[in-house]
Parts: structure tokens; sequence; C-alpha cells
């Protein structure tokens, strides 16, 4: 089962008919195996990387770092619920140290992201305080390297 | 007319074959090469950053002609835990300049002129030249796809004389992928023990074995001071430009090689020495990934080439497929050539590593999932148009 996900994970487009071949068991048994994966929540989606810069469009990422004050019983996991809903949140985590969460924001431009920050985020009672990082550039994302790697140059015929 | 001080015993060894085909395949363009010996992986980058720290902080020196201490401790510790044979890291392991040089050592500390060295075929292509050299004599025995590449004790007993010194295994096999049973290599330590030889056991493909385990020849029972065990890191852990392998067994034969190295060598790379500890110590899951990767390969290269026609022994270890083209009438080297020519593949023709290896290529699949394909794809158009 790990093997067929360790191949879907970095080709999320190949076929039940190839890992069978690539793991040495049978198509039907492949496929079953990752209906079942699907099924049980162990595969989530299946997810398209995009450079959307290339595509022509224009992003604005920031991380955003917040500190919050908590209000009693609802904890952490209502306001970081309520910050996840927003389209522009790309990601929330809570994070120990200084702050105790982390967003991932998007927008169009700097200052999109500067305002949807002041605007949406900093206004809500339990934040206390935010702290806004634009990115400048990002060379490694969900263990993607975006930098040209270095090729290692073979002999082509060697014993 | 330098040429004519050129002594005799070099000029008695053939060029290589595999030079032949390399100057063949180079100067053209867009080839796809299943011709490579080593991984396509890079060295792990965890070593490469130790290299890079070490020689920040000026690790450039020579070191102890048997290597680092701690890497010689390490290994011991690797070996006994993986195969439960004890070496002392003191003076029963040597770090050398990659196995090519441990093997060279190994012939030349146990061989007296016209001593005989037995040498199954098709193997690595330095055996034999390392025995000339040596002044030694080599016995080639071949081996065959009936018997799944595996040499046997009776072959080697037959092939025993009274000259007769030592075997070498090398298993899991370049360039047939055949691996040995236990049983097979306890036959084999029959007759080793029973005419008092020494077996040269080249292991460097061990971690590369798929759905079995390995067995250490010197871990038989009698056979640890029996055997020079020779294993490195080239392929384990895809390192193979940094050059460093080691030998393991009898104190005084490993003795004997330091002796040699100490003269010639006098050390293994220092920077080396620090990317094989780094390896030992942190390399296990990397490795393990690139194993699972070859194994995914294996089985897409070995169903390709079967399905086209082109009878492939299933190899169980190392990263090459051997297929039989003898059904298609041409020769290894024809169609190897032929290849290379009208569809842009390298592949390696089988003869070159021993004469039995005739109406085989030696097929790589050190080489990415995509590129296989495609070279399969290719392989198969070719077939077609013969």
């Amino acid at each position: 089962m790990n093997e067929i996900l360790e191949i879907i994970e970095s080709d999320p487009k190949i076929g039940a008919k190839e890992i069978a071949t690539l793991t040495g068991s049978t198509e039907a048994e492949v496929a079953s195996n990752i209906k079942e994966m699907e099924r049980a929540g162990i595969i989530r989606k299946y997810k398209t990387v995009i450079n959307w810069e290339k595509a022509g469009e224009e992003y604005v990422y920031a991380i955003i770092e917040i500190k919050v004050v908590l209000h009693s019983r609802t904890g952490y996991d209502a306001i970081a619920e309520r910050l996840a809903r927003f389209d522009e949140v790309r990601s929330v985590r809570l994070i120990s140290g200084d702050h105790d969460l982390s967003l991932t924001v998007r927008g169009k431009s700097m200052k999109e992201v500067a305002f949807f920050v002041a605007e949406k985020i900093a206004t809500l009672e339990q934040v206390q305080g935010t702290v806004t990082h634009f990115v400048l550039r990002t060379f490694k994302e969900d263990g993607d390297i975006l930098f040209e790697r270095e090729q290692s140059e073979r002999l082509p015929v060697s014993p | 007319m330098p040429g004519k001080h050129i002594s005799e015993v070099v000029k008695s060894i053939p060029p290589s074959g595999i030079r032949k085909f390399f100057d063949l395949v180079l100067g053209m363009d867009d080839i796809i090469s299943l011709g490579v010996g080593e991984p396509d992986f890079i060295t792990p980058w965890h070593v490469r950053e130790a290299c890079i720290y070490s020689l920040e902080k000026g690790l450039t020196s020579y070191t102890s002609n048997n290597g680092l201490l701690e890497l010689r401790e390490l290994l011991s510790q690797y070996i006994s835990s993986e195969y439960q044979v004890g070496y002392n890291p003191d003076n029963e392991l040597l770090v050398t300049t990659g196995v090519s040089e441990a093997t060279d050592l190994a012939f030349r500390a146990i061989t007296n002129p016209g001593d005989e060295v037995i040498i199954p075929e098709p193997c690595y292509v330095s055996y034999v030249p390392g025995v000339v050299f040596s002044c030694g004599k080599p016995v080639r025995v071949p081996t065959y796809q009936e018997d799944d590449f595996r040499v046997t004790a009776d072959q080697i007993e037959r092939n025993i004389t009274d000259r007769t010194k030592a075997l070498v295994l090398s298993y899991p096999n370049n360039p047939t992928g055949a691996v040995m049973g236990r049983k097979d290599l306890e036959d084999i330590a029959d007759v080793v023990n029973e005419h008092d030889l020494i077996v040269i056991s080249d292991e460097v493909y061990d971690r590369l074995t798929y759905n079995g385990t390995h067995t250490c020849f010197a871990s038989l029972p009698g056979m640890r001071d029996r055997t020079i065990l020779l294993n490195g890191f080239s392929k384990s852990h895809a390192m193979t430009g940094l050059r460093i392998g080691y030998a393991a067994g009898d104190g005084e034969i490993i003795g004997a090689m330091t002796k040699i190295h100490q003269y010639t060598m006098l050390c293994a790379p220092i920077t080396a020495q620090v990317g094989a500890i780094e390896a030992l110590k942190n390399g296990d899951g990397e490795m393990r990934k690139m194993v699972r990767e070859y194994d995914r390969r294996r089985r897409l290269i070995v169903g390709g080439l079967n399905k086209m026609g082109l009878d492939c022994f299933e190899p169980k270890g190392a990263f090459y497929a051997f297929p039989s083209i003898k059904t298609t009438g041409l020769t290894s080297e024809e169609f190897a050539g032929g290849l290379l020519k009208e569809e842009k593949v390298a592949v390696v023709p089988g003869d070159v590593f021993g004469e039995c290896g005739a109406g085989y290529l030696r097929c790589s699949y050190a080489t990415s999932r995509e590129e296989l394909s495609e070279a399969l794809g290719r392989i198969e158009r070719f077939v077609d148009s013969i």
C-alpha cells in the first residue's frame, strides 16, 4: 500500500496499470487498493502544482504571524477555523514560539494582501497583533525544488 | 617507437570492449544511455554537505594508511550488524580508493606468478586483467541463463588444479543481475575448504538485492578467514566518483594488502572517507528509497523486454537487465551497434563481460523511468525492424 502511495505522491497521473508493472501486482489489485485508500481518506486528493507566474498570473504571497488572545472555552480552534474560511488564506497553522498562528495569504498585489490583513485579520477580536512577511522568492515548496538543479554529467557508457 | 618499451604483461591485455563502445557513443547527441554502470541518483545531499563541511574545516590531509579509525569502527559495526561477521577495525579492515583498488590489492596480495584464479563469467571487466597484472592466470568459468547465471560448486571443482589459489565471487552480479542463494554458497564453501582456497568476494551490490536477502560469503561457517570481502559506497549510496571502498578479512591478508596500498595509494581521499562516515551514520533511509525505485524500474524494464520477445532472465540484484537477443539472429555487437545507430539507445554488448555473454545485452536501469519507457519503445521498434 505504502509503495503505491510513494509512487502516486510524486506522479498522481500514473495509471493503475503502470503502477501494477512497477510493483509487480495486478492492475485490478492496484485499482482496488487505491479505491480503498481514497475511501479511507489516506489519499485526500490529487493536486496539480502550477507555476502561475509562467501562466501570466502574478500572485503575491505573505506569511502572517498572529498573536491570539484566547477567549475561554473556544481555544485556538475557533479563531483558526474562522481564518481558514477566507479564500485568500492558503494555509493556517498553530505554531510554537513567539506567535500562535501562522498563515499563508495570497493576493494579486502587496497592497491587496496588506489591506486584507489590516481589514479582515487585524480587526478580529481575538487577534492581538500581526506580523506580515512578504515572500520574495520561493526556493522549495512541498518537497519540490523550484530552482535549477545540478545535472550530474555521467559518462554515457561505463563498466 | 616508445611502444616497444611497454611490458609484455600489459600488452597481453586486449583493449577494453566497454571503451570501444564508449568511443562509438561519444560524439552522438540525444542518446538514451542504458550503458551506464553507476546510479543516476546524485550523492545524497547530507553526504555531500558533510564533505563540503570537512573541506571548510580544512580536513585535506592524509589519513592513516588503513583509513580514518572512525570509519573503520563504523564499518566493523555495520558488517557485524548486517551480516554477523566481526572484523577488528585495527587490523582487519582497509579503506581503499574505490572497490577497484581493493580488488587489485587482493589479487596482488595473494598471487604468485602462475597461480590460478577462478573467475565466473559474465562478470565485471576488471577481474581478468587484475589477475594478469598480478602475473597470475585467470581461469574463466562460464555461467548460463539455465542456471540463473549462478556458478555451481561442481563447475568450480572441475576447474581446480594444484595451482588454483583463489576464486572470485561477485554477486549480485554485474552484468547479469544474478544473485546466489545461501545453499549455492554453502556448497561452494565446502569446495573452498576442501581445496584450501581464498575467496575474493566483491559484494558492492549487496544492498541492491530485490525480494530476498543477500548472503555475505564471509558469514558462512569457516569462511571468514578465507574470504577477502570487498565492498564500497558507490552503488548503495550513489558515491561512484568519490572513490571509496573497503576490504575486510583475516589480519594477515589485510596486512599484506595494506603493505601494497601504503606504497602505492597511501590512503583513500579524506573527503570521501568523511562522506562514507556520514553515509554509514545517516544514509540508510535515502539508500532504501533508491533501492525501492530501482526495484520499480527493474520490473518496468524486465517486463518490457520480455513483452517485446527478448527473453530476459529476472535479475534479483544490482541494476542491470541482461536480455538474450539470440532470437534476432544478430550478434551482441551487431545488435548494440544497430540500436545505437538506428534508435540512439546505448546498451553494452554482453560478450564484453566474458565470451559466455555473447547473445546478450547489458541494459542498465539506473536511469529515470521516463527514459526507460522511451528506450523500451525504441528497442521494440528496432527489434521489429530486424
